[in-house]
């Protein structure tokens, strides 16, 4: 066999963009970019978004999303052009020759339908095998992917089954029908780290064992050094560095992979705690309406002027809970919160506007944070207007101060919201919380919607803010590289309690609990044979896989 | 206003002729609107344009005027009746808990009385003016368009920016109008046209069963009722109504779809 099982040549897709106020134009997302893939092989494509990754995923089914559209080259499958076949051998490659694994799994899998009913679907529905051999070969895959009672869980429905499991019976499916090749686009991406290195565990092996090819499409460069054989690096469509795992991550040559491995350099000293705590929380429990168990049990964290707490841990540990009760969303049922100096009232309503003004929040999902029908301006200047009266050309000045101060400037002052990138947006929020000259800004996983380069920006902006002026952050995230950069205190929290808390060279320094040595230890290295390591390492299971 | 689609135009045509035609009607029209002038049913003729109707009455001057009557109604109405059921849902919605229960259940019931009879009771026992007309039409149909606002309104209220806002300390009145009204007009725009011409076949069908506007004055239902027994023979008088309010509805919705075609793409609309 001299001809590779997937052969991309000099592939061009071009979309078509409907700038507002002006014309639409035609433009091209992917510029002449070239691969093979052999047999049994896996090929990272890693890049940050916008980088047209997935975009060349989905191409080697011969398929462009949402008016893409393939405009140029050749990409072989098992010795045929598929961008020349005509549609009724494209849909016979589709789900049988080449399979693809989404990254929510939540979002693709039909809620009304039972899991193996949509595990087989492909497989029976091109002829590849039988009903009953297709129910057979999936409990085999689903005893492979290490999925919990192989022989039943296909009788359940996708919401019946946890985040991580969903995701390995999305593998199953894409792994059913024998496929050639199967396209993984950011499977691990929306998952817990815990749970994540069960995934990858699962997928790595599958693939071993089944011999496919797959195109493994992530941002994390970490994660695809653990389960490529070569990795392509892209950036605006365009290839920046192609070549096996070992040399692209020990011997990067281009400087944007040399930023993309040295990613997460910031360094911080952490501070000692000074005099008086600006927020204590003491003792909060706290259920939402309708539970019979509570979500937090008994937190107490303190938080001193001008430093970082950092919040840690999976989803369900309750860490945006407990960022619900300091802000009064969710009134505690029991335990005090100060703020201040002064007892904080546990609902909203029951707060001055004082001490909401020096409690800010900033959201992780920047786009949803702010009303799309405001501009730039309206949205920093409403908290000037709000809290401190702020009105026509002074107001004006205080607005081009806070973006100059995120590192945006003037410019943007009439812009809306969905015509900033991720960063700005977040940025945006950022100035937003900073207008109300606030004690404590919230972070509720400010990065983790973000590029690692553009979250970089964010948390040295984050830093930087705090020296000037002097605010405290309460940082919520599951990500233990983005609290090693900025935190001075860490809880780290587990099924709404607080497992760990102190200092930060105390928290991160052994001996460990078992849970926080899960939660270290399953962080993506950038080292070959870290994941095998670490799965035979681990003293506990991921709660949540 | 450039790229205006060629439906949008057509639509926008229709709907300023005849809004122009209503605002303007006594100029337009050739003769009074009660004027007896001629025979009854005649044909077509350059005297009357579209004949005269079943006591001799220019047909043309009324439809003019009727249609003026038919259009203020149901534009008052479903003004009337936006105003109340979008502030009250985005309200309920807003506020929730037992105040959005209270106004929806309530609303519940009165939407489990069909429409049309319930206007038939309430307008047998008061006063038919024109005003009392828009009131209830107004009220009745605002139920609709409270459920819609409320639909609308709980997605938008669960938003992080609208959570900012009541962070912030930001109170109902500013929730509503600056953070959820702005986000939820493009769905809105899209039923007020729809809303209009359900106004407009109501109050045509109002006086037609007799208990809308009052004679002499002239709507279109109440054309269609005068002469509905012409059609026996061969008479086109009462379809010249029914084709205005089917070529109103069909320009009024033209319209809609562009405005809400705008609104969504707008720069930082969704999507």
């Amino acid at each position: 066999m001299s001809d590779p099982m997937l052969k991309v040549r000099d592939l061009k897709i071009g979309a078509t963009i409907y700038p507002p106020g002006e014309k639409p134009r035609d433009i091209e997302i992917v510029h002449g970019v070239s691969f093979d893939l052999e047999r049994g092989k896996v090929l990272g494509l890693i890049g940050e978004s916008g980088a047209g990754k997935s975009t060349i995923g989905l191409a080697s089914m011969a398929y462009g999303r949402g008016g893409v559209e393939l405009t140029g080259g050749e990409v072989w499958v098992n010795g045929r052009d598929i961008l020349k076949s005509r549609p009724g051998d494209i849909r016979a490659l589709r789900g049988a020759e080449v399979t693809y694994v989404s990254q929510s799994a939540a979002a693709s899998f039909n809620p009304a339908k039972k899991i193996m009913e949509q595990v087989i679907e492909a497989a029976v529905e091109q002829k590849k095998f039988s009903r009953r051999d297709a129910e057979e070969r999936a409990r085999v895959l689903f005893a492979k992917l290490g999925l919990p009672d192989p022989e039943n869980i296909g009788d359940r429905y996708p919401h019946q089954v946890s985040g991580g499991q969903l995701q390995r019976c999305m593998t199953a499916l894409a792994l059913c029908p024998q496929p050639d090749l199967v396209v993984f686009d950011e499977p691990t991406t929306a998952l817990d780290v815990t749970t994540q290195i069960d995934v990858l565990m699962a997928i790595k092996e599958a693939i071993k064992d089944t011999g496919v090819a797959a195109l493994y499409i992530t941002h994390d460069l970490a994660v695809v050094a653990q389960v490529s054989d070569d990795i392509m690096v892209l950036r605006m469509g365009e290839m920046v560095e192609y070549g096996p795992v070992d040399q692209i991550i020990n011997a990067p040559q281009e400087d944007y992979t040399k930023a993309l491995v040295s990613v997460r350099s910031i360094d911080h000293e952490e501070k000692a705690p000074t005099s008086e705590p600006v927020l204590k929380v003491e003792g909060i429990s706290a259920r939402y309406a309708g539970l019979a168990h509570d979500v937090l049990s008994n937190v107490s964290v303190e938080l001193h002027p001008g430093q970082t707490l950092a919040v840690v841990g999976e989803s369900g540990s309750g860490k945006s809970t407990l960022a619900r009760v300091i802000t009064g969303l969710l009134p505690q049922r029991s335990g005090q919160i100060t703020f201040a100096g002064r007892a904080l009232s546990p609902d909203l309503a029951g707060r001055s506007r004082e001490d909401l003004r020096e409690l800010q929040m900033i959201y992780q999902m920047a786009d949803t944070a702010m009303n799309p029908r405001q501009t730039v301006g309206t949205i920093i200047g409403r908290p000037l207007e709000f809290y401190f009266g702020m009105k026509g050309a002074e107001k004006q000045k205080r607005i081009i101060e806070l973006l100059d101060e995120i590192e945006l400037g003037e410019k943007f002052i009439d812009r809306y919201p969905a015509e900033l990138s991720g960063g700005q947006k977040q940025r945006v929020c950022i100035a937003r919380a900073l207008a109300a000259k606030p004690k404590l800004i919230i972070c509720d996983e400010v990065t983790s919607a973000l590029d690692p380069l553009v979250a970089d920006g964010i948390l040295k902006l984050l830093l930087n803010l705090q020296k000037v002026e002097d605010v405290a952050y309460l940082f919520i995230t599951h990500d233990l590289a983005t609290v090693r950069a900025i935190s001075d205190t860490i809880a780290v929290m587990y099924q709404g309690n607080v497992q760990r808390y102190g200092s930060k060279t105390d928290v991160l320094s052994p001996p460990f609990d078992d849970y926080t040595d899960l939660l270290l230890s399953s962080v993506p290295h950038m080292r070959l044979g870290w994941l095998e390591e670490v799965v035979v390492n681990r003293k506990m299971q991921s709660g949540g896989n | 206003m450039k790229n205006i689609p060629l439906s949008a135009l057509v639509g926008l045509f229709f709907t300023g002729a005849y809004f122009l035609m209503a605002i303007f009607a006594p100029l337009i029209a050739p003769y009074g609107v009660g004027e007896v002038v001629g025979d009854v049913w005649e044909p077509m003729s350059s005297t009357y344009l579209l004949g005269t109707d079943n006591i001799g009455r220019d047909l043309l001057s009324r439809m003019i005027y009727g249609g003026r009557t038919t259009i203020f109604i149901a534009t008052a109405g479903t003004v009337l009746s936006f105003v109340i059921g979008s502030i009250l849902g985005f309200f309920a919605a807003v506020v929730g808990g037992w105040m959005d229960q209270v106004l929806s259940r309530f609303v519940d019931l009165i939407m489990s009385i069909p429409t049309l009879i319930f206007a038939l009771v309430v307008l047998s026992v008061t006063p038919v003016t024109i005003p009392v007309l828009i009131v209830v039409m107004g009220l009745l149909d605002s139920t609709r368009v409270y459920r819609l606002a409320r639909a609308v309104a709980v997605d938008i209220s669960v938003m992080d920016y609208v959570e900012a806002a009541r962070l912030r300390g930001e109170k109902t009145a500013w929730i509503i109008f600056r953070e959820i009204l702005p986000n939820a007009l493009s769905p809105l725009v899209a039923e007020m046209g729809l809303r209009f011409i359900f106004m407009v076949l109501f109050v045509s069908t109002l006086s037609f069963l007799g208990l809308g506007v009052q004679p002499p004055e002239a709507d279109w239902g109440g054309i269609v009722k005068e002469n509905k027994e012409g059609i026996v023979y061969g008479i086109p008088a009462a379809l010249i109504p029914a084709f205005a309010i089917a070529t109103l509805a069909i320009s009024v919705n033209l319209v809609a779809d562009w405005v809400l075609n705008r609104t969504t793409s707008l720069k930082g609309g969704r999507g």
